[in-house]
């Protein structure tokens, strides 16, 4: 069954379901029913992690070291948890800026410099030309192996095939024609391939289904489950010794500083890889989307990771050692059971990683290529003439499938040239440990804002040289290229300058000693030279838009100022994305600002400027861009301190507008309290008039009949002698009804002023409700209301004035008698003591009030009722009178009362507090003065 | 302004990571024993991945600030 042909147009058939899939995603896209826009699509697409090294390297690493494949996945998990802070950070930068690749992102990041953007894309091309040849190699090793069924021979033994007759030539090239159609179809601002991250999804699915069977054929068809297969294992001491982390025969892995150092390298890798930049950043439809993938994706790799133990175990236990490379176990084990089926999967999945990885990887890499490392160069040479060309987009696209079938071939000739030296996971992380120095860069620029251009280029350079130093170099040598004394002995036999021993450092395995050494170089070189200098003006300005990219106020902020016309600015974007396109992007602009297009009496202002640079930048880069944008309109430079002077603005603006919401609410909170204080007055003003009205009444009716009788005294001298006296007796008692009034009048307001003289001794409350009660006996007996009384024999002494609190109590007690049942009326008086103070009650039969009126009754000129049509029955001021007294020592007056239920008026007195020694004036809320 | 309280909460799980697959702790199971047929170390990095897995999924799929 596992003839060659099969195996030949089972792969071949596997690539056109691709093209199918990713025809159907960019045929959905154009119809604006996204397939791919959704957190479960995204997170598989980030899968594309996962390669042939994951595939069949995990197995053959597990083989020699035990968990050591993990740390490769356990750093992604542990960024993954940072991905809500750091990576929706990223996208939201790149969907602001149109940043389409890594490149593209220092550069901007770094006042986009062309310089900076160049030697990110030189960094990332020799870093993943190694692992795209890895990718090959795997491909070619898998076909190889399948060829010779039902025998399994290891490709090393293998004689090696002629360039033009080896398969893996004609796959590669499928691979560019598929990268061409789905990713260089079309040139957009945006550079998103729906179809081609369907297809990338739709992988992800396929090889862990595979790689999942495998799993389960080992552990539970070959073997008993886990435990059986553990236990067998157990028995060979070469694999039991894998069971502890350190065990193993390689080097790599042995320490804990081993773990470490590749756990962090892999946390990078998993941000900064091209591909992964690509899927994660520049393939996001939604920044959401970052929430279900931070756990999805760590998800899909546990389940990737679950039987890579087993297998490896399987392998060792089932073939003769040395006999099978255990990278290949994953397809040999079923080869050897001649499951060929299961064989023939493992293959697609496989190919899946390899196709998956190689794809994305070339297009991240093109993009990068085109977009800042060749447009720059050519754009600056003048004798081309690019920049008065009218269309530009066939060139582009050109550039970049150039660099496609360019990144291919080299990996392909990688492969043929070194690909043996090598097991799959010592490629993968020399690729890794590239794309690890990209992090300082990106992550210091995201964060810092005192980061310069000559840091970021500083610190670049100097990693890239020492991973260059202690891990290409030594890979070369290994590959025959460079001799191997190099290694041994060092350049030019200095021992101290050895790639792998750098100043004598040894005992770390290759890996970390080269992270070691490049990344502290790297971190050092960035902040030294940064702090070192000043960020110029272009890479403040950018700074800010990087670093504070999650607080939207300042997204209005332009560094920008001169002159251009709104015309030129669209022949400029016309000629690299296409008149239609500009006419389309200049339409939405048009239509979001209210103005209409075409129009040629547009003058660009700096928003428009900006937004053709981010349109620009989508398609040649953001440091293209620059220098196209600036070609066509008249700047002036800025200065750094005039961007400061511009961030100071915009932050004082942010500033102000802080502080005007802080003004607005206590406003807020002022006018709510006001309008209280104005409530108040006006229901103070309603008793004032009240009052007035009231008490002109009380002043005008004694004063009437006084003028009345007076009157008639002058008038008619005639008037008999008693009648005389009758008139001058009533003068007489309506004058004193007068004196009175005014009298309580002024008590109240120099008892509120504080102005009333305090005669404090030593007095007994019973004694005092013993003389009010007698002072008002003659008040009971005609009214014929019976009074009770519930005294104790004796109570404590207290401070206070006598006169004062025999006030109150006769206050309390004539108002009882006026307000108790008019039949069979009963006023009781009770006295009591507890530990702490004294307390009155008064007690009558009356008919109550309800509580509206209990409290508007200790306000001053009111009384239960109407005061205006009930005839008053006292002037009002009494009971404010008293409490003010009751209050002066401390103590408290209320009533307690409920309508038909008669009222209790009650008032305590501490015992044993002293009142103060004089009086503070209050403020009056209603200033009646003597 | 500090970092939302989801943020917040997915730094110190990242942290919580970092302990549980980094020197002290990872080694204390590194003693080659076997539970349920399954080396420890082997059942402990699986099953503090998974769990760590899961607090995330539980923090990031929290509704509301």
């Amino acid at each position: 069954m596992l003839s060659d042909w099969v195996i030949v147009v089972v792969s071949f058939a596997y690539v056109g379901l691709l093209f199918a899939v990713a025809y159907y995603g960019d045929k959905r896209a154009g119809q604006g029913r996204s397939i791919i826009a959704n957190p479960y699509i995204y997170s598989l697409s980030l899968g594309v992690y996962a390669t042939a090294w994951t595939f069949y390297g995990s197995v053959g690493r597990a083989a020699s070291s035990g968990i050591g494949f993990l740390p490769i996945y356990l750093g992604p998990t542990l960024m993954a948890a940072l991905w809500w802070v750091v990576l929706r950070k990223i996208i939201r930068i790149c969907k602001t800026n149109r940043i389409t690749s890594l490149a593209d992102f220092v550069a901007s990041r770094y006042g986009k410099s062309a310089l900076l953007g160049g030697l990110v894309t030189i960094i990332a091309v020799v870093g993943i030309v190694p692992y795209i040849s890895l990718q090959l190699k795997a491909i070619s090793a898998t076909i190889a192996v399948l060829f010779h069924y039902p025998e399994i021979v290891m490709p090393q033994k293998l004689a090696a095939v002629p360039v033009l007759r080896d398969p893996l030539l004609y796959i590669a090239l499928l691979l560019a024609v598929f990268t061409f159609i789905f990713g260089t179809r079309h040139l957009d601002a945006s550079e998103r391939h729906e179809g081609l991250v369907a297809a990338i999804a739709f992988e992800s699915l396929v090889k862990l289904v595979a790689f999942l069977a495998v799993g389960v054929f080992v552990t539970f068809w070959m073997y008993d489950g886990i435990a059986d297969l553990f236990a067998k294992a157990a028995t060979r001491a070469e694999v039991r010794s894998l069971f502890v982390i350190g065990g193993g025969t390689t080097d790599i892995y042995r320490s804990s500083a081993s773990l470490a150092s590749l756990t962090f390298l892999s946390m990078l890798a998993v941000m900064f890889l091209p591909r992964q930049f690509q899927v994660a950043v520049v393939e996001n439809v939604d920044e959401n989307h970052v929430k279900k993938a931070l756990w999805l994706f760590p998800a899909y790799m546990l389940a990737f990771n679950l039987f890579v133990l087993p297998i490896a175990f399987g392998g060792m236990l089932h073939f003769t050692p040395d006999s099978v490379d255990p990278d290949t176990f994953v397809l040999t084990l079923p080869m050897a059971e001649h499951w060929q089926g299961l064989a023939l999967l493992v293959f697609i999945g496989g190919l899946s990683c390899a196709t998956g990885m190689v794809i994305v990887e070339t297009i991240a890499l093109s993009t990068m290529v085109c977009n800042d490392l060749v447009m720059p160069v050519l754009l600056r040479i003048r004798s081309l003439r690019l920049a008065e060309r009218p269309d530009l987009t066939g060139l582009l696209l050109a550039i970049r499938r150039g660099a496609i079938v360019l990144v291919l071939l080299l990996g392909y000739a990688y492969f043929r040239l070194a690909g043996e030296a090598y097991a799959l996971v010592s490629i993968g992380l020399i690729s890794f440990a590239a794309v690890a120095q990209f992090g300082p860069v990106i992550l210091g620029g995201i964060f810092w804002k005192g980061a310069t251009r000559a840091g970021a280029l500083a610190g670049l350079a100097a990693g890239f040289s020492l991973w260059l130093y202690t891990l290409l170099l030594p890979a070369f040598a290994k590959s025959g290229w460079l001799p191997m004394s190099f290694l041994d002995k060092g350049p030019f036999g200095m021992a101290l300058l050895k790639p792998q021993a750098l100043f004598g450092l040894t005992g770390l395995d290759e890996i970390t000693h080269a992270m070691l050494w490049s990344m502290l170089c790297n971190l050092g070189c960035y902040l030294g030279v940064s702090l070192a200098g000043r960020p110029s003006a272009a890479v403040t300005s950018q700074a800010t838009l990087f670093v504070d990219a999650l607080e939207s106020t300042r997204e209005n902020v332009r560094f920008w100022r001169g002159t251009a016309r709104a015309a030129d600015l669209h022949a400029l974007l016309g000629r690299f994305v296409g008149l239609e396109r500009a006419d389309e992007v200049f339409l939405k602009y048009a239509r979001r600002h209210g103005l209409s297009w075409p129009s040629d009496r547009w003058e660009a202002d700096a928003e428009l400027v900006h937004y053709v640079e981010t349109q620009l930048a989508g398609t040649i880069g953001a440091a293209s861009a620059r220098i196209m944008v600036a070609s066509a309109v008249k700047e002036e430079a800025l200065t750094t301190e005039e961007v400061m002077s511009m961030l100071d603005k915009a932050s004082q603006i942010i500033v102000y507008s802080h502080r005007l919401e802080q003004k607005s609410r206590e406003l807020e909170k002022a006018t709510a309290e006001l309008r209280a204080a104005n409530e108040r007055l006006k229901s103070v003003d309603k008793l004032k008039d009240d009052f007035v009205s009231g008490v002109s009444h009380e002043l005008r009716t004694p004063l009437t009949s006084i003028l009345a009788f007076a009157e008639i005294l002058r008038e008619s001298p005639h008037v008999s002698e008693e009648e005389r006296t009758e008139f001058l007796e009533i003068i007489i008692n309506e004058s004193n009804r007068l004196i009175r009034l005014i009298n309580e009048i002024l008590d109240l307001s120099k008892i509120e002023a504080g102005r009333t003289e305090w005669r404090i001794t030593d007095i007994s409350l019973l004694e005092v409700v013993k003389d009010s009660v007698t002072a008002t006996s003659q008040l009971f007996r005609d009214r014929n209301v019976h009074l009770e009384l519930d005294l104790p024999d004796s109570v404590s002494l207290i401070r206070a004035d006598r006169d004062r609190l025999m006030q109150v109590v006769i206050n309390l007690l004539s108002n009882a008698v006026k307000f108790c049942a008019e039949k069979n009326g009963w006023v009781r008086i009770r006295l009591s003591e507890t530990p702490h103070a004294l307390r009155v009650d008064v007690k009558d039969n009356g008919k109550g009030m309800d509580l509206k009126d209990q409290a508007v009754i200790f306000e001053k000129f009111r009384q239960a009722g109407d005061g205006l049509t009930d005839k008053p029955q006292g002037t009002g001021l009494g009971l404010p009178i008293s409490r003010q007294i009751v209050e002066r020592f401390n103590g408290r007056l209320w009533v307690e009362s409920a309508p038909g239920a008669g009222a209790t008026f009650s008032f305590t007195l501490p015992v044993g507090a002293r009142p103060p020694a004089q009086d503070e004036p209050r403020e009056a809320v209603v200033g009646v003065r003597a | 302004m500090g970092p939302d309280i989801k943020s917040q909460r997915l730094i110190a799980l990242f942290l919580l990571g970092c302990l549980f697959f980094g020197y002290p702790l990872l080694y204390l199971f590194n003693v080659g024993d076997t539970v349920l047929g399954i080396p420890l170390s082997f059942l402990y990095i699986f099953l503090a991945w998974a769990l760590l897995i899961f607090l995330m999924a539980l923090v990031a799929e929290r509704k509301g600030p």
